[in-house]
């Protein structure tokens, strides 16, 4: 029984994900819409392994994400046409980052590091803006873009077909999100439970909390770069707002709009705000107030968030 | 190049007053409150605007003088009627609610006064230079320094020698204790919040002076604070201020040798703070964790 409620909320995830080019469309979207909510979805499902399986408050994952980008399009630009080597590069890239930051950090707690991480997600986007001659600066980096894959007499053709792209991108989330969860069920993961519900306790106990802290942090961050890594492949493109403060923060509100305590809910919550945004983006111009509003309406009205609330009535 | 040091040393210490003044009044909300107020460079932004408006009709001391306390009432509004539901929660929910708030201020100075950067007006008493070796030193970065001095000065002053500055700190401590000796808690945490938008508002309308009006005045400078915060040391105010001096003098004197690493400076000092003194130059050793 508790195998079968187990395997049932990823089997509905998994065929809602592989028929989604299709009822996302015949709803008004398109595929590469179907392919952002996926990439974002990722990002805020390793965020959420840090704030709602670990307890603590990133603000600044869009650092990983954007480092993740940045290594897979520079990679692709100056070292070789391969897409398998893009992402291998920019999880590296920001799995490192994340390593050093998070040795620095992680004896801090609470809303200090929460405001350290927002400090830190920073360096990179100064980095990113300064360094034209490598990064193209504010104007981003261009003059690159994903190339068919091919494995063998194998080829997928990704450049060119969306909904191939699509399905590498689900291929890779699906990989992802397994390896997450196992992660999370295992007794490492059940040891993060711990220390979220009570630190102290952990530590009593002789869990090294340091430790657990810092790789959760490094899990996630690898795991966001990952996404960053997907979303530059997805634009043939990227620029630094992709690690601003400002995405970090989106990445947040879809892990609590979605809810941060279930293991889902971050994707569910990509897809209202990328829906959302895309919506409200095309229609006016003052999309930030509407973002910021719809910001203070979750935090007031919604912080359990869609799962969180349906959770809640299932067991009521 | 010692006349091109200094020049940038002096700048980094306007700059760092800046950061300083904005970073003191994160840092009251922070120590009582548990917030972190991501929408503090929006209430800069709005003062700034604010005081361009007021201008015409009230001149410059008028504005200097209104805009911040203008500000300071609609950051006890907002206190009072959003950010207070939030204190028994997880300081998630305040950071991102205040975030939100960060972006609607923004947008709306976009939409109330435009995109384009607009000119401050300054009178004319203030723009001339000192002397012509110091060509910088213009009348009006002088004046800044020491109406910084002033108001930190004043603030550390109200801190310490007022009822309402001894309850501010004793509540940092132990706000518990506070609300059983007799002191109205929800008051108290209003009046800090709107003491620390004022000092944002002051920062506003001074920078915007030095600066130019913009509607991403207030994202640009809030960063900094944050830094200014984390390495002064968690928890200090005295901390805060040396931070916000520090990494401004540092970012300034970077300008000098290596321009691209201007803002970068700052965080390297972060990290290298936060290797050897985790709790920051000034902090308490047990408040950050």
């Amino acid at each position: 029984m508790s195998r079968l409620r187990r395997a049932a909320p990823a089997s509905l995830a998994a065929v809602l994900l592989v028929t989604m080019p299709w009822w996302l469309g015949a709803v008004g979207g398109y595929t590469e819409l179907a392919t952002r909510i996926v990439v974002l979805g990722l990002a805020a499902m390793a965020l959420n392994f840090l704030l709602g399986f670990t307890g603590v408050l990133s603000f600044g994952h869009a650092a990983y994400f954007g480092l993740g980008g940045y290594g897979a399009a520079m990679a692709l630009k100056y070292l070789a046409p391969s897409d398998a080597l893009a992402v291998a590069v920019g999880v590296a890239a920001g799995t490192v980052a994340a390593a050093l930051i998070g040795a620095l950090i992680v004896k801090l707690r609470g809303v200090y590091f929460a405001m350290v991480t927002i400090a830190f997600g920073q360096v990179f986007y100064f980095i990113t803006f300064r360094w034209d001659s490598v990064t193209g600066g504010d104007d981003g980096l261009t003059g690159w873009s994903r190339l068919p894959l091919r494995l063998g007499p194998l080829a997928l053709d990704v450049q060119h077909r969306d909904l191939a792209f699509y399905y590498f991108v689900l291929a890779l989330f699906g990989i992802a999100a397994a390896v997450m969860g196992a992660v999370l069920r295992s007794p490492f993961g059940r040891t993060l439970l711990a220390i979220r519900e009570n630190e102290r306790r952990a530590r009593f106990l002789g869990i090294p909390v340091e430790r657990h802290l810092w790789l959760s942090f490094v899990i996630s961050g690898g795991f966001a770069s990952l996404a960053g890594a997907l979303f530059a492949l997805l634009n043939n493109f990227i620029d630094p707002r992709a690690l601003r403060w400002d995405q970090s923060g989106n990445f947040v509100i879809m892990a609590v709009l979605g809810g941060m305590r279930s293991f889902w809910g971050p994707l569910v919550g990509a897809g209202i705000f990328v829906v959302l945004q895309d919506f409200v983006s095309s229609r006016t111009e003052n999309w930030m107030s509407f973002v910021g509003l719809f910001f203070v309406l979750v935090v007031l009205f919604f912080p359990r968030g869609v799962l969180g609330v349906l959770r809640r009535r299932a067991s009521a | 190049m010692a006349q091109l040091v200094f020049f940038n040393v002096f700048n980094g210490l306007i700059v760092g007053a800046f950061y300083a003044l904005m970073a003191l009044g994160l840092s009251l909300i922070l120590n009582l409150s548990g917030v972190i107020n991501f929408a503090h460079g929006g209430f800069l932004a709005i003062a700034a605007y604010l005081a361009y408006t007021l201008i015409p009709h009230v001149g410059f001391w008028g504005g200097l003088l209104l805009a911040p306390p203008l500000t300071a009432a609609l950051g006890l509004l907002i206190e009072r009627f959003l950010i207070r539901r939030l204190y028994r929660r997880d300081p998630l929910y305040g950071l991102l609610l205040t975030f939100g708030l960060a972006y609607v201020f923004e947008d709306a100075t976009r939409y109330l006064w435009g995109a384009q950067s607009l000119p401050y007006p300054i009178p004319a008493s203030l723009t001339t230079p000192i002397s012509s070796t110091y060509f910088f030193l213009t009348g009006y970065r002088v004046f800044m320094v020491f109406l910084v001095a002033a108001a930190v000065g004043a603030l550390f002053l109200v801190l310490k020698r007022t009822r309402l500055g001894i309850r501010i700190r004793a509540g940092t401590h132990d706000l518990e204790t506070v609300s059983v000796l007799g002191t109205n808690v929800r008051i108290l945490r209003n009046l800090n919040f709107g003491l620390g938008i004022y000092l944002a508002g002051l920062a506003g309308v001074l920078a915007a002076g030095m600066l130019g009006l913009e509607p991403t005045i207030g994202s640009s400078l809030i960063m900094p604070s944050f830094v200014a915060i984390i390495v002064g040391g968690l928890g200090s105010l005295p901390g805060t201020l040396l931070g916000g001096l520090l990494i401004g003098v540092a970012s300034g004197v970077t300008t000098v040798f290596f321009p691209s690493a201007t803002e970068a400076v700052m965080y390297v000092m972060m990290g290298a703070v936060l290797l050897v003194r985790p709790h920051g130059l000034l902090g308490e050793p047990g408040r950050a964790q």
